[in-house]
């Protein structure tokens, strides 16, 4: 192994901004995905559970799919080939963007919210079905019922796993760098291709990604303790 | 209305393209060249999941020993890959295999590699969580029939264990079926990768190409799911009897 370490390489120059910059659009990335995520999810989730068959098979259809089909071939289908599928005005205004990042926000807030979807319905399942009917009786329409009553008990309970769902959406954001979007994964190769300290350049990042994670973890250790009153792990 | 017309009939005018190319998004270029597409695909997902198993369930119990020097390592292990993307693993292993070893390393060998770390953090996991699953008094009871800590796990509390995890075990394989799409960064030519070169080979029809290879991972890994869900369901039925709640 004659491989010779230099780590002030890797936060010289321009290099050290360059992982700044990274963490920054990944940071956006899941950001904006995460609310979009969040919104498409319990739109899913009241339409699975709203008794209208064919807005529970569109749902259902969403859901299946979207969960059993990989990230990255989702990100190129949306990125090379929802071309004819797009209205022209959409298309117009969305080549004004900055074409590779909406596509990584698309893609990565239409996938997670798959799953967001999935933790939503199972956070609604567990409160008594009593709680929609006597809304319903007291003159609540259903979508009332579930903007007042159901669903703010439902993301109360669902927020750990929600905030784990966000934990994956960070680290698949990963995968937006196979279209060119100049997120944390994407700038480490960038580092490694010019300075070929691969070594150095994947283990700032990796940090990184690490820190992260460990920030979110920590938030949901604490979440659970405070408010769930739940001695976690 | 003719615009729509137009629109419509020109969604399904361009998969000849898929069918002309499906024997290469199912084997790529063999018998002629080498294996790719599903088949490849596959083959990974099934040695990454089979290797996965065995240093999963090796950490796992390293994580659930009541020893430090055992449980510590498995515990920073299984966070650090938790923590850490897919891509970053892979890539790790793309560079640094050929440092460590000497010798230049297959690109299919070191993205299996990655996905048997990166998969046997999870089943490690679902290891965990299985043994805990299982009822105190089973170890109490069989500990005091005379059987060592080795010989209870391995004859009373792992069999049980093991058989109630099934279900976690197929839904992880799923998940590293997909996983093996990852490998494409590192030019292993599996389904995802052959689509893209069948997309920059013609020029035409990716909506049709990549949507083609969305339904055959969907159609594998949907199956599995079902599977697991019913599997899931029987064995629930089974538990409550056996609890006698």
């Amino acid at each position: 192994m004659n491989y010779k370490f230099n780590w002030a390489l890797i936060f010289s120059g321009e290099y050290g901004r360059w992982f700044i910059d990274g963490l920054s659009v990944t940071l956006q990335l899941s950001g904006l995905s995460i609310i979009l995520a969040l919104f498409l999810g319990t739109l899913l989730t009241t339409m699975r559970i709203s008794r209208v068959k064919p807005l529970v098979w569109l749902s259902v259809g969403y859901i299946e799919f979207f969960r059993n089909t990989p990230l990255v071939v989702q990100i190129f289908f949306w990125y090379f080939g929802s071309d004819p599928l797009l209205p022209e005005f959409f298309k117009e205004w969305l080549y004004r963007q900055n074409i590779e990042f909406a596509t990584g926000v698309i893609a990565l807030s239409t996938y997670t919210a798959a799953f967001i979807a999935e933790e939503l319905r199972s956070g609604i399942l567990s409160i008594p079905k009593t709680q929609l009917e006597a809304s319903r009786a007291t003159g609540l329409t259903f979508l009332q019922a579930m903007g007042y009553v159901i669903l703010p008990q439902a993301f109360r309970i669902i927020i750990p796993p929600l905030i784990s769902q966000f934990l994956n959406l960070i680290k698949n954001s990963s995968l937006a760098m196979t279209i060119g979007v100049m997120e944390l994964t994407y700038m480490a190769r960038q580092v490694e291709a010019h300075t070929f300290h691969g070594f150095e350049a994947f283990t700032v990042s990796t940090l990184m990604y690490l820190s992260l994670s460990l920030l979110v973890s920590l938030a949901i250790n604490q979440y659970n303790k405070r408010c769930l009153h739940v001695r976690s792990r | 209305m003719d615009a729509f017309v137009t629109w419509f009939v020109g969604l399904f005018s361009n998969w000849g393209v898929v069918w002309k190319n499906f024997d290469y998004l199912l084997v790529g270029a063999y018998p002629q060249g080498p294996l790719g597409g599903l088949a490849m695909s596959i083959i990974m997902a099934v040695i990454g999941i089979f290797g996965a198993f065995w240093i999963g369930l090796a950490v796992g119990l390293m994580r659930l020993s009541k020893r430090r020097w055992l449980s510590w390592p498995a515990l920073v292990y299984i966070e650090i890959v938790r923590g850490t993307p897919l891509l970053m693993v892979i890539f790790w292993f793309y560079f640094f295999a050929p440092i460590l070893m000497g010798r230049s390393v297959p690109e299919t060998e070191s993205a299996i590699a990655a996905f048997i770390v990166f998969t046997s953090a999870y089943v490690a996991e679902i290891v965990r969580a299985g043994v805990l699953a299982i009822p105190k008094g089973q170890t109490e009871a069989a500990r005091g029939s005379g059987l060592s800590h080795a010989q209870t796990m391995i004859h009373v509390i792992l069999p049980q264990a093991l058989r109630n995890m099934i279900p976690s075990f197929v839904n992880q394989f799923v998940s590293l079926t997909k996983d093996t799409s990852l490998a494409m960064i590192i030019n292993v030519n599996e389904l995802t990768l052959s689509a893209r070169h069948i997309y920059t080979r013609t020029m035409k029809a990716p909506m049709e190409i990549f949507l083609a290879i969305a339904l055959l991972y969907f159609v594998i890994c949907w199956v599995l799911t079902a599977f697991s869900r019913k599997l899931e369901r029987s064995m629930s039925r089974y538990q409550a009897r056996s609890n006698g709640k």
